[in-house]
């Protein structure tokens, strides 16, 4: 029965939530981009959002791209480094600890405001709300693994989850066995993540999607648009 | 030189009476919905005061306009790019709603449903945003209303700068004047460089700055790019909108509701040909002060055979080229020079421009202390401190602004003179620079204000953009997003998308 349910868990349900995550967020794209947007609500209510948002945000773009760069690099470019699992390891708790607590900071503050400012609690939507309490519950587990890692610091622990996840993205149908026997800290985490890459296309998250970075690349300040070239351009 | 044509607008100052026509006919067509009660698209604002939202020309405050860098070259002031970037989780010169206004309703039911009660039952203001009851409301969209507030307060506009105010807070120098206010679909909006999304554009064929609601994205860098604050977040759907100058009305040819039912018949809309290579420069000139002289050469004659022929060749139809030719905006910002553009040193090259209102002469100048130009008083004895307009209006230069009045006041006298003493005193035109003719030009403009006069606006060629043949039985009834394409040529599920929103928006860059 555990068996099954780790192969359902951590074999199938990646999969679920990836195909939901893609499919969903290019038909919501395509359908629907009047809803597509951050949400903003700092004109409503400025006080908490200098700290909060920087810090939330800052925190949690370093968590992602840290867990992105820690999951999916192949071992053997860390061993061909000579980055050795167990400094890794420390690396990831280091980092992930700081933008953690920074992420954690900034969140207390947000999910202050929503809940305890008239404005804004009167002006959330239930997704708005419980895709915030989400991430705060996915951030607390997140840094409790800390104290589990730091039980165990020579990095073995932590491949599992990298063949894990790279097993899971090159159709290993046996990935989820290497995770079956992990602290039930990290299972719930992982469980969560996945269930938020499930969340994200009916929630604002898709807001990350565009990121406006492109700015930066943009030729001049102008933009002209123009009916001339509708004809040509079909 | 690529001429293109825009959709301009002049109001005549001397002669709105602060009615809140426009502002009301405005809201009940555009603004009316959850998430935009507190925007007014236009509103009217009584001078001096500190207007709405609070403090607006305050650019110390906002940070709104552009800001011309060491190297001459002009950024957002607000900040380059990559600061803008930077500041996209929190932005630091975003008003609040507070700075506008938090909109409310009154609890109307009460009166209804109230119980036999000793006290008369009232209906208690409730805040639109939160549902909660407001004790009192201490600022609206019009708060300082025919100068309603202490001057102390009041006196913090922006445009006494180098005026010394005390004297006009007593009740004897007092003066007031109205100044209604919109997009100023500007030649180099600033808000369409600080959206990060690329989602607020200029269009081509009109001029029109309009924020495209599907790219909108929500960054609200918009809002403190734009030094006029005439964007306005909409809390409710996470858009910015703004004023879209009417444009299903213009395309038609038909004037905006705000000037269509302007009840004092200030507004004039037409076509100005403009030479859009010459934006940047005109924009990046060193001292603000000769902003207004450059936006002058960015405008170019339409009587002028090379104008027109290039025109021709940069696409813009006959008919708005004629247009051109008979726009009151060319009269009056041009060839009478009565009409200014609204805080040129924003250096946003704004296209909504103002006709300064006349006032009445001082108590000193009546009493013979101040100077009497023959029968014209002199414009610098006006009620209205000429440094004060000259502040809203040429960026601090006084002298535009007073040759502007004085042609106004010698119209007056040219006019009286015509029709009490039936004389036709040459003399009076010749003084400001005009011709007898020109002046009853003027007089038929500005004073009649016909509304063919006032309004000369060229259809839209949309004939010439798309094939109405392709439109046929494109969007019928149906439930959901039957008319909304999607994003692509062919859809998710291998179809082609009815009236196929292009893929890709022609995007230019000017």
């Amino acid at each position: 029965m555990i068996a099954y349910l780790n192969h359902a868990l951590y074999g199938w349900y990646p999969y679920l939530c990836l195909t939901v995550f893609i499919l969903g967020s290019i038909i919501r794209f395509d359908r629907e981009q009047y809803t597509w947007k951050t949400g903003s609500s700092q004109m409503l209510r400025q006080r908490q959002m200098r700290i909060g948002s920087n810090f939330f945000h800052i925190g949690i773009l370093v968590i992602f791209f840290g867990h992105l760069v820690g999951l999916l690099t192949p071992i053997q470019v860390f061993d061909a480094l000579g980055i050795s699992h167990g400094f890794k390891q420390m690396m990831a708790i280091v980092i992930g600890g700081l933008a953690g607590l920074m992420c954690l900071v900034g969140i207390l503050i947000l999910l202050h405001r929503r809940l305890f400012d008239p404005r804004i609690r009167a002006n959330s939507s239930f997704g708005d709300t419980a895709i915030l309490v989400i991430l705060f519950v996915q951030l607390v587990l997140g840094l409790l693994t800390i104290f589990v890692s730091l039980g165990h610091l020579d990095g073995h622990e932590m491949t599992k989850f990298m063949s894990w996840a790279q097993g899971v993205l090159t159709l290993q149908t046996d990935a989820w066995k290497h995770v079956q026997d992990v602290n039930p800290l990290f299972k719930l985490h992982l469980l969560l993540g996945m269930t938020i890459f499930l969340l994200f296309p009916f929630t604002r998250l898709v807001h990350a999607w565009s990121a406006p970075i492109w700015y930066l690349g943009r030729k001049g300040y102008q933009v002209v648009r123009t009916r001339r070239n509708l004809q040509a351009a079909r | 030189m690529k001429i293109r044509a825009q959709i301009a607008m002049v109001l005549n100052l001397d002669k709105c009476i602060g009615c809140h026509t426009c502002s009301v006919t405005c809201k009940n067509v555009w603004t009316s919905r959850e998430g935009m009660e507190y925007a007014w698209f236009n509103n009217v604002e009584t001078k001096p005061g500190i207007g709405y939202p609070k403090e607006w020309e305050n650019q110390k405050r906002w940070k709104g306009g552009w800001r011309r860098k060491p190297n001459g070259r002009i950024e957002p002031r607000i900040g380059s790019k990559w600061r803008i970037l930077a500041n996209i989780f929190a932005n630091p010169n975003l008003p609040e709603i507070d700075d506008y206004y938090e909109p409310f309703t009154f609890d109307y039911e009460h009166l209804q449903k109230a119980p036999e009660l000793e006290a008369f039952p009232t209906a208690r203001p409730r805040s639109l945003v939160s549902g909660e009851r407001m004790e009192k409301i201490e600022w609206g969209p019009n708060w300082e209303e025919i100068l309603g507030g202490e001057f102390s307060k009041r006196s913090k506009d922006a445009n006494f700068e180098g005026v010394q105010k005390e004297m006009y807070g007593q009740f004897e120098n007092t003066f007031m004047m109205y100044l209604p206010r919109l997009c100023e679909h500007c030649l180099n909006p600033a808000c369409v460089a600080s959206c990060p999304s690329g989602a607020i554009y200029k269009r081509e064929e009109d001029g029109i700055v309009l924020i495209d609601q599907d790219k909108c994205r929500g960054w609200r860098m918009c809002v403190s790019g734009c030094p006029y604050k005439k964007i306005y977040y909409n809390w409710s759907s996470g858009k910015s909108e703004k004023c879209i100058m009417c444009y299903p009305r213009i395309e038609v040819g038909q004037p905006t509701v705000c000037s269509e039912t302007c009840v004092g018949r200030i507004r004039y809309l037409g076509v100005m040909l403009y030479d859009a290579d010459a934006i940047e420069q005109a924009a990046s000139v060193a001292d603000e002060k000769d902003l207004y002289e450059y936006q002058l050469k960015v405008f170019k004659d339409p009587n002028d055979p090379a104008v027109i022929a290039q025109a021709r060749k940069d696409g813009v139809p006959e008919a708005w080229i004629e247009s051109a030719r008979l726009s009151p905006i060319w009269k009056m910002a041009m060839e009478w020079k009565v009409a200014f553009p609204l805080h040129p040193e924003y250096r946003t090259l704004p296209m909504v421009w103002y006709v300064p209102p006349l006032s009445p002469i001082t108590a000193a100048a009546e009493a013979g202390k101040m100077g009497v130009d023959g029968a014209m008083p002199d414009v610098r004895s006006l009620r209205i401190p000429l440094r004060y307009l000259a502040n809203m209006l040429t960026a601090g230069d006084e002298r535009p602004v007073a040759e502007g009045l004085e042609r106004m006041l010698a119209m007056r006298a040219y006019m009286r003179a015509k029709t009490v003493d039936g004389v036709l005193d040459e003399a009076i035109a010749k003084r400001v620079g005009l011709t007898g003719l020109q002046i009853e030009d003027m007089y038929r403009y500005m004073a009649i204000a016909n509304y063919e006069d006032r309004f000369v606006i060229p259809t839209a060629h949309r004939e010439a953009t798309e094939d109405a043949y392709d439109l046929r039985g494109a969007c019928g009834f149906t439930f959901g997003n039957g008319c909304a394409p999607g994003e692509n040529e062919v859809n998710l599920f291998g179809a082609r998308t009815p009236t196929g929103k292009p893929a890709k928006t022609p995007m230019e860059i000017a």
